[in-house]
């Protein structure tokens, strides 16, 4: 017998009493009233807390926010399908790497490469929850994972209040991650320390009119 | 060994078992006080922190109802559910492997990493790997595993077991972190000081070579969502991230209870998980991945399914709701024993009130080694207040007592007084016509007390319990009593 046969087996044997199966009570909060200021204003102060850099902007800042994140930043990786304009004011002396699928950066490349920038799926405000999902203005996974600095883009039309309310706008099978805060650990006494080894900062623009 | 039928649930093995009966290690570990106050320190820190983030949600009790009801659901079907999760996740490039056992799960997860051809591995923190002993089984074969979690870092750096199970060097405080690193890691600055964040620094140095450069990676999951054939692993450091996305080869070892019906339900656990383990709103990172994506992450993705002793839990259809628990270790953290004994008193990988529970489920409660763990208890239902799926310790707790009992008996073995008074206990509390009988005894235990109401000396057993403490004498009257007469008095 094959061990799947046999595990199964097992299963259907510890299960002779056929347990009754209950409908799942559901009456946890499903939708939200609440504005677009006060999701915004939601978002922040959980950002705020993570020790996230956040910044509430115009769309039509969004050059300039990015340019003066990359301030210290020797070179930047992004992802195929950003909207290259949003990189127009970073200086020349940056040097910019586009991934794609067809060419994508190694990983010693990508460990050289000071900053990323990226766009995002969906962010959940109650919980500061970014959500990645790989689309083309997003990435593969490895370019917003290994170089130490994160600049994402939230449009505000993509902020829910709960987490129930960005299932049905989720794509489950694409590989994802969602994000809260920058890296960190409770591991020493059971206290926070921001950066271990995912990106140690985190910019976020949180873009109104996008 | 116990004898195996084809089909028939069977004990677990592995890291399961006590190595020594939990009376004696407990006596041991409290003489510890550096270890008490470390432990002390951390769990009021993340108990405070918990009951915060857990009282910002009105719906926290709905949600706490929908997520016992989805586990229970998934696992009457179990079965089905697995059959399900297989399909999907084959049918997007994953390869399933099951293991009826830890030594079938060491021998698959060898052979996947020897076909790689590397002789090293980077590891996510997994109970289930711990458990199976993996890194051991690995080592003894010649193959290298690097834990990158930071807790299980500094276990395995210290060549010291893990003593709890979100945060393994719990009993660690920063300093004595700081001695290891120091003494431990090849290339660390002498001048390393005790802060957290320049000891989590030194981590990151550490490990960064090895994530970069690594082949091949071995994680746990905390859930696998029936419907899409999708696994998830929930964590902070960003370690998972670089063990799930950067090797070619990525091996997960899972046990069958962690699947879940649909993908939605990750709604409601991943609102109670976090929030019940780290005392977060949210953990910084969690990543989902189906099968094998082009040009995203590992091109070769394995799940290993492990039973070990789980069907034997399932079949225990009062114990069976064990199985519901997610790991979020919010019942160790408010046990008045574990924050007295720590972790290792327990021997098993599943300490505290939990592992009190689901070691003696999974290896049987014949197991000499963990008959006592279900003693572990004041039964003072901290435990259940916390568990966000609503698992009932203590009637799992009183129901293995009793199995205990009945388990010697079988054996011929005289009952000792506590497995009277363990049975006697469960008489008790199972009908309020037994406990008004037992109140009535009460009057007794006022004859032994001295004139300042203390008890100084109960006889037997008790007798343990006495001899460093006084016990104030039963009053008069016993409470239901009282009620009764203010009742009808009125
Ligand atoms: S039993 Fe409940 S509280 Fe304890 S670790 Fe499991 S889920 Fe958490």
């Amino acid at each position: 017998m094959s061990a799947k046969d046999e595990i199964l087996g097992r299963i259907r044997t510890a299960l002779a009493d056929a347990p009754r199966v209950e409908e799942v009570p559901r009456s946890y909060r499903t939708t939200s009233s609440l504005s677009e200021e006060e999701l915004i204003e939601l978002l922040v102060d959980r950002l705020v807390d993570y020790k996230a850099g956040v910044d509430v902007i115009d769309a039509a800042d969004i050059p300039t926010f990015v340019a003066s994140k990359l301030d210290a930043a020797h070179s930047v990786v992004y992802p195929h399908g950003l909207d290259t304009g949003w990189l127009q004011a970073v200086p020349e002396s940056v040097q910019r790497h586009m991934d794609a699928p067809g060419s994508m950066l190694t990983i010693p490349e990508l460990d050289a490469t000071s900053a990323v920038v990226t766009s995002s799926a969906i962010s959940v405000a109650e919980s500061g929850t970014i959500i990645l999902d790989g689309e083309p203005d997003q990435g593969r996974r490895a370019i917003s994972l290994v170089p130490d600095h994160h600049v994402c883009i939230v449009p505000v039309s993509t902020i829910v209040q709960l987490l129930p309310e960005a299932m049905p706008r989720l794509e489950v099978t694409r590989p994802q991650t969602w994000i809260s805060g920058p890296s960190a650990t409770s591991d020493i006494e059971l206290e926070r320390v921001e950066g271990v080894h995912g990106p140690r900062t985190l910019d976020v623009l949180i873009v109104r009119g996008l | 060994m116990s004898q195996v039928f084809l089909g028939m649930p069977a004990p677990g093995a592995g890291n399961l078992f006590a190595e020594e009966q939990f009376p004696a290690a407990a006596h041991r570990e409290l003489g510890n006080t550096q270890l008490r106050a470390n432990l002390r320190h951390a769990t009021h820190t993340i108990r405070d922190k918990r009951i915060r983030v857990v009282g910002e949600l009105p719906d926290w009790e709905a949600l706490r109802d929908a997520g016992s009801a989805i586990k229970d659901a998934s696992m009457a079907n179990l079965d089905q559910r697995l059959e399900e999760f297989e399909k999907n996740f084959t049918a997007r490039g994953g390869i399933i492997h099951w293991a009826r056992d830890a030594d079938e799960a060491n021998q698959i997860v060898t052979r996947l990493v020897r076909d790689t051809g590397s002789d090293e591995v980077v590891k996510v923190k997994s109970m289930a790997t711990q458990e199976i002993g993996l890194n051991e089984h690995l080592e003894a074969q010649g193959i290298a595993a690097f834990e990158t979690d930071l807790a299980e870092l500094i276990v395995q750096l210290d060549h010291d077991k893990p003593s709890h199970i979100l945060v393994p060097a719990i009993h660690k405080n920063r300093t004595e972190v700081r001695d290891i690193f120091l003494r431990e890691m090849p290339q660390v600055d002498p001048a390393l000081t005790n802060e957290p964040a320049k000891l989590a620094e030194a981590a990151r140095l550490h490990l960064r070579k090895k994530f970069l450069s690594a082949k091949v990676a071995i994680s746990g999951a905390n859930f696998a969502l029936a419907d899409t054939g999708t696994l998830g692993v929930v964590e902070s450091e960003g370690n998972g991230r670089m063990c799930l996305t950067l090797p070619e080869t990525l091996i997960t070892v899972m046990g069958i209870e962690k699947v879940l019906p649909n993908w939605q339900d990750i709604e409601v656990f991943m609102q109670l998980l976090p929030r019940s383990s780290t005392g977060e709103r949210m953990n910084p990172y969690t990543s989902l991945w189906t099968g094998v994506t082009e040009n995203d992450g590992p091109q070769n993705v394995h799940l290993v399914l492990l039973d070990n002793g789980r069907t034997r839990a399932l079949s225990d259809k009062f114990g069976r709701t064990a199985l519901n628990c997610i790991r979020c270790s919010a019942c160790m953290n408010v046990c008045p024993v574990y924050e007295r004994t720590g972790g290792h008193a327990y021997g098993s990988t599943y300490p505290g009130p939990i592992g009190a529970i689901l070691s003696p489920l999974l290896t049987g409660i014949e197991a000499e080694e963990n008959n006592s763990l279900p003693y572990a208890s004041s039964l003072c239902g901290a435990c259940y207040d916390a568990c966000p799926v609503k698992i009932n310790i203590p009637e799992i707790l009183v129901h293995l007592r009793g199995e205990d009992v009945d388990s010697k008996r079988g054996k011929k073995l005289l009952p000792t007084q506590m497995d009277l008074l363990m049975k006697g206990g469960s008489w008790a509390l199972s009908s309020g016509n037994h406990l008004g009988l037992l109140e009535k005894a009460l009057p007794l235990g006022k004859l032994v007390a001295g004139k300042d109401k203390k008890i100084k000396k109960l006889p037997g057993i008790a007798a343990g319990w006495t001899s460093s403490r006084d016990l104030p004498a039963p009053p008069s009257k016993s409470f239901r009593d009282w009620w009764k007469s203010e009742k009808e008095g009125k």
